[in-house]
């Protein structure tokens, strides 16, 4: 038995919830946090270059048990899935494996949810009946894979990847790589390119995140951040740059004062024009309200302010399409501008070693504050009290018993339950590591945002960030790159037409653009389109989405404050931290309450069970 | 509540940050003294250096400890060797960049800073630099790093285009800091000087202090980027007002001399303080020792300057004279020939040839300026109420063609004056300006002397260095409440017309030798004393009063009949 399965949690918190797991424990609440992975934040995260290609390898699914010995008197069982959030993992590696330039050099790994069958392992693509009904159950690499048990969803080969999909035996080096029919050998070994094994060997200065994102600087992120005081544990770098890609271009996005009397691209009289309608439209006015309903690009043209304009407006500020209605568009649009010039010349910071630090800075404050945080630690059910209909205690997946008073999961945990059955909505995401800049400046350092409108008809609108190393998310002489966009069809569907055209790859032989050193495509199920309610649950279980699509946090931030007050109607959101300085102890030695109870904890937890290294204490 | 973690309270945090105040104060209080005694007592060692280190640390503003720590650093010079001064000395400049952290607006502080720089041994000027880079991307209107930067600058010769290019790095990051644009106006001649020195024909031009044209339009381009971003923004237009402008060349532009008087008058492109000896008189050849006086006694700055003649001199009506005035100091002189027969005698620059009124606008080319006046046109009808655009407009236009776009600024100036009520006034006097201006052209043209301004809306009189020559001038129906002092520089005047008017001072009516009718109704003259100047006008012969208070005193007509015996046609 092992030390916290004795006690009493008021609120035990698996995966990724770490702002509620904060706010809780930082208003005295006993917080426990699960997870099932070996690190933090779940689909948050952020890796390493290598830790992304364990990442990739991990996606995994594990069976089910009956707990049912572990129950009592007047109890029952609610199992919990634990399906993955992630679809179709393709990693293109374009550059050459070893330091020496090789013949070959192009080589494709496209790697989907993969099943360990020791030794010798397969890796094989794999489509979900999630994203596509159809099955095709001819793929040999079926062969090597069960159906899985009831509870989890089957994995089915897509047809989409009937012509991508490619096995490899092995991701060993000593292993033989076919080479995949679909790309061409690349053949000009002039240009001097960083090799994959140096991106292995430097693999430590990337910091990859799973989802894509900024920060807007006046979004609830940030104001939370700064409220909390949890902003202390991070550091942030402005995002220096909007770029657009249009007519096959990539332009600067005129976006503040001085972006506009700098700007090359605008004449006098559309400088003018931008100006007094970025000034007009922060106010709402009479006759902007006539629009309502009808297109924001309607009401862009009923202003005469031109092409360009239009098109920096529609698709780079206010980021919207052509058919949101006005009012959306007139709302992002202030939101834009709101954002501008409190920190820097455009609306958005991103955090200095990835996204994945801002869900670990709000565990530190979890922990500071006594939460404590066990990793690798799966739950396999909810213990459900029959006659209260509230939850008593939780399994994990070492057959202990936790109780418990409330319990926050994610969403896909009890995906199963839903009682309307509506299908998932996914986001198609690809991170790429290219050699040089999309658009070139004095600064080798610049952060980029980069919004693209449809390539063609039906196309999703694409949200690009491009990092320099000067975020701490890429090793320097690179640029890491993140797509996402609504998926329409796979990851790969949705957004290699577009990397073709915008960056050089073996597919394209344009050597003017940025060569894309190695390459990942995913699809990450969306988190907005996810029901928090209906699931037929306890009321004390509360369940919480993944990352959604948009750029911003408001999604993920909104929901953690509804989720908090559900649980502590009466307490403050995230009120500030004191500082240390500030902190009473009693009688001058022991600390009445806080984090420093905690190594007494620690010594239990040696004293009682050796095998207890996978709890983590955040001091 | 279980598992809260206890925080002080306010009052808890107060009463420490007030103990540790106290504490404080007691150490600087201590240290002061203790500097002060050592000051006193007239020692220079390393102690006093520290002591003074301390306390400025915490306080860059005290400036006795500065003079102590120079006094120090002054004596260390005299014992120690020069390497070892290197070294203190950067060490100071390395103290007092963690001092201009402390107050970046410190004079104390940035005094000492250009005083250690000039004393380094071997000074790193490029350093220097870069701290000024860095302290203006901080707070790009700081003027103490603008002076220190410019010393620097001077010091180590950096190249003219090199702070050029800083200005547009400036300029680009914000371009409402009118320090930077300023410093570009005091760059832009510098290079086009640096540029001509090769052709020495050019460098000889009068106008070498030009920004030469391809620069011009380079800075017209760049400035316009700004006003169209910006239309509020008074920092870019006043850079555009400056590019426009033109320097006035100093020079004599009058010289009238009249036979009756014996008297010569001087006129000046601008006012100046005529020392004795710097403006010499040459009669029929022979140079003659006179008194300039001002017209007024109020002015000692004056475009105009009289000399009485000795009597005799001129007076003889079949005597032709020839007189020349000298101004030494700008190598400026005016040449005149009083013929036999003739009362008087002129030289005159027209203003038309001289294009003066041009107000401060350009000698630039027509093709500039029409093109410069279209792009303000094209913003002016996408901000048909900005006041910037509006005003820049009438100057273009009168750059121009004054005459021709006349009723096109009256029309300008009526909205200029609605949208911006607050300055109206200054936009009646610029109006009243450029109205004088124009009729002065049209005097001009027409050949005469008669100068007639009836019913335009002047509220104030001006250019009147230019109407030295003027006979017969009509003010009548305007809305003027005084005659300046400057009214005395219409030598020539004859007849003055300004009924109709709020005049209620005649202040310039002094010692107008040929002036011989006022006609002065309905105006608010109140008192006999109003009417005092005109006892110095020995020719006055009609006078009108009607329409003004002072009509209503007692006794006025006997009064007046004292005060002036030579007005014989009195209307009241």
């Amino acid at each position: 038995m092992c030390f916290y399965s004795k006690r009493e949690y008021l609120i035990v918190i698996f995966d990724h919830i770490s702002v509620v797991a904060a706010a809780c424990s930082r208003v005295g609440q006993r917080v426990l946090h699960l997870d099932r992975r070996s690190y933090y934040a779940a689909n948050w995260a952020s890796f390493t270059f290598n830790g992304l290609l364990s990442w990739i390898q991990q996606q995994q699914v594990s069976e089910t048990q009956d707990w049912c010995d572990l129950l009592e008197e007047g109890e029952e069982l609610i199992q919990l899935s634990s399906q993955s959030s992630i679809r179709n993992l393709q990693v293109f590696t374009y550059t050459s494996k070893e330091d020496e330039v090789e013949e070959a050099s192009a080589d494709s790994v496209n790697t989907t949810e993969e099943e360990q069958h020791g030794p010798g392992e397969t890796r094989c693509a794999v489509g979900s009946e999630r994203l596509s009904q159809e099955v095709s159950r001819t793929h040999h690499s079926l062969q090597h894979m069960e159906i899985p048990a009831e509870g989890f969803c089957s994995l089915n080969i897509s047809p989409i990847f009937q012509s991508q999909a490619t096995i490899t035996e092995g991701a060993e080096p000593e292993a033989e790589q076919p080479q995949s029919p679909a790309i061409p050998s690349q053949s000009e070994p002039s240009r001097k390119k960083i090799s994959f094994a140096q991106l292995e060997k430097e693999g430590r200065r990337f910091n990859i995140d799973l989802v894509s994102k900024l920060m807007y600087s006046r979004g609830s992120l940030v104001e939370l951040l700064i409220k909390s005081n949890v902003s202390r544990y991070a550091e942030f770098k402005k995002v220096s740059r909007i770029l657009t890609y249009r007519n096959g271009e990539v332009e600067q996005v005129p976006c503040t004062r001085a972006d506009v009397f700098a700007s090359r691209q605008l004449s006098v009289v559309e400088k003018r024009k931008l100006m007094r309608f970025l000034t007009s439209c922060i106010e709402e006015k009479d006759d902007q309200s006539a629009y309502n309903g009808r297109p924001y690009l309607e009401f862009l043209r009923d202003q005469k302010l031109g092409e360009n304009l239009q098109h920096f407006l529609l698709y780079s500020i206010a980021m919207v399409t052509e058919d949101t209605p006005t009012e959306v568009g007139l709302a992002s649009t202030r939101n834009f501008l709101r954002c501008l010039g409190r920190y820097g010349n455009t609306p958005f910071l991103f955090p200095l070693y990835g996204l994945g630090e801002i869900p670990q800075c709000f565990c530190r404050m979890c922990a500071v504050f006594g939460g404590i945080y066990c990793l690798r630690h799966s739950l396999r059910c909810l213990l459900l009290d029959t006659a209260t209909n509230r939850c008593k205690a939780v399994i994990d997946s070492r057959g202990q018993r936790i109780s418990c008073s409330h319990v926050l999961l994610e969403e896909n945990y009890v995906h199963e339950r839903k009682n309307v059955a509506t299908p998932p909505r996914f986001l198609s995401r690809a991170v790429l590591i290219t050699d040089s800049s999309l658009h070139g400046s004095d600064s080798e350092q610049e952060v980029s945002m980069v919004t693209i409108p449809p390539i063609t008809e039906g196309a999703p609108a694409v949200k690009m960030v491009e990092l320099s190393s000067s975020t701490m998310t890429c090793m320097s002489g690179t640029y890491l790159v993140h797509l996402n966009c609504s998926s329409v069809s796979s990851a790969y569907q949705d957004l290699s037409p577009l990397i073709t055209t915008m960056f050089s790859t073996p597919e394209s032989h344009d050597q003017g653009r940025p060569s894309v050193l190695w390459c990942l495509y995913f699809n990450m199920e969306d988190g907005s389109a996810m029901e928090v309610e209906g699931h037929d649950l306890p009321s004390n279980v509360y369940v919480c989405s993944g990352p959604d699509g948009e750029l911003g946090h408001e999604h993920a931030i909104t929901q953690a404050e509804l989720i908090f007050h559900k649980i502590l109607p009466e307490e403050d959101f995230c009120p500030p931290a004191p500082n240390p300085e500030d902190i009473l102890y009693d009688g001058g030695s022991a600390p009445s309450s806080g984090p420093e109870e905690e190594p007494s904890l620690q010594l239990e937890v040696e004293g009682l069970d050796s095998d207890w290294n996978t709890v983590f204490l955040f001091f | 509540m279980h598992g809260r973690v206890k925080v002080k309270s306010t009052a808890q945090q107060e009463e420490e940050k007030r103990k540790e105040r106290e504490k404080k104060l007691k150490i600087y209080i201590a240290a002061r003294d203790g500097c002060f005694t050592k000051r006193k007592e007239g020692v220079f060692d390393d102690e006093a250096l520290q002591l003074t280190q301390q306390l400025l640390s915490s306080n860059p503003d005290f400036a006795t400890l500065w003079n102590y720590r120079r006094e120090i650093l002054m004596h260390l010079e005299t014992v120690k060797e020069v390497d070892e001064v290197q070294k203190i000395y950067e060490a100071e400049l390395l103290f007092l960049e963690s001092c201009l952290k402390v107050n970046p607006k410190s004079y104390g502080s940035w005094h000492h800073r250009s005083w250690v720089s000039a004393r380094l041994p071997r000074p790193d000027w490029a350093r220097e630099l870069s701290l000024c880079d860095r302290c203006l991307s901080l707070d790009d209107r700081n003027f103490h790093c603008w002076d220190y930067r410019r010393m620097v600058v001077k010091m180590f010769n950096v190249p003219v285009d090199q702070e050029l290019k800083f200005t547009d790095r400036l300029i680009g990051s914000n371009f409402s800091n009118y320090s930077s644009w300023h410093y570009r106006s005091t760059l832009l001649p510098l290079l086009h000087t640096t540029a001509s020195e090769l052709p020495p024909m050019q460098a000889e031009s009068p106008k070498s202090n030009r920004v030469c044209e391809e620069q011009l339009l380079k800075e017209y381009e760049l400035v316009q980027n700004a006003f169209f971003t910006d239309p509020n923004d008074q920092s870019a237009w006043f850079y555009y007002r400056w590019l426009l402008g033109r320097e006035l060349e100093e020079m004599i532009s009058c010289l009238h001399v009249s036979r009756e008087e014996e008297q010569v008058a001087v006129v000046f492109s601008r006012p100046v303080n005529v020392q004795s000896g710097c403006l010499l008189l040459v009669l029929d050849g022979q140079p003659h020792a006179v008194e300039w006086k001002s017209i007024h006694p109020r002015f000692k700055h004056s475009p105009v300057w009289i000399c009485n003649l000795p009597p005799g001199t001129i007076s003889e009506i079949s005597n032709e004279h020839n007189l020349t005035v000298h101004w030494t100091e700008k190598h400026s002189r005016k040449d005149c020939t009083l013929f036999t027969g003739h009362a008087e005698s002129w030289c005159q620059d027209s203003a038309t040839d001289q294009e003066l009124f041009r107000s401060e606008l350009s000698v630039e080319k027509n093709s500039v300026l029409q093109s410069e006046l279209q792009s303000v046109q094209q913003l002016q009808e996408l901000e048909p109420l900005n006041k910037w655009c509006l005003l820049t407009l009438i100057l273009l236009m009168r750059a121009l063609d004054p005459l021709s776009y006349e009723k096109e600024m009256l029309a300008h100036f009526q909205t200029l004056k609605e949208v911006d009520s607050m300055r109206s006034a200054y936009y009646s006097d610029l109006c009243s300006k450029f109205m004088i201006e124009n009729t002065i052209l049209k005097m001009e043209y027409a050949e005469v002397r008669v100068f007639s301004v009836s019913d335009k809306n002047l509220s104030t009189l001006c250019h009147l260095d230019q109407l030295v020559l003027v006979t017969h001038i009509n003010l009548s129906c305007n809305q003027l409440l005084c005659l300046p002092p400057q009214f005395a520089m219409l030598r020539c005047l004859e007849v003055l017309e300004a009924d109709n008017n709020s005049i209620g001072n005649l202040e310039g009516l002094y010692h107008l030798p040929k002036l011989e009718a006022v006609i002065l109704k309905d105006n608010k003259i109140a008192t006999l004393a109003d009417l005092e100047p005109l006892t110095s006008c020995p020719r006055l012969k009609r006078l009108d009063l009607r329409g003004n208070p002072v009509t209503q005193l007692a006794n006025v007509e006997s009064e007046l009949a004292k005060l002036l015996p030579s007005v014989l046609d009195l209307l009241l």
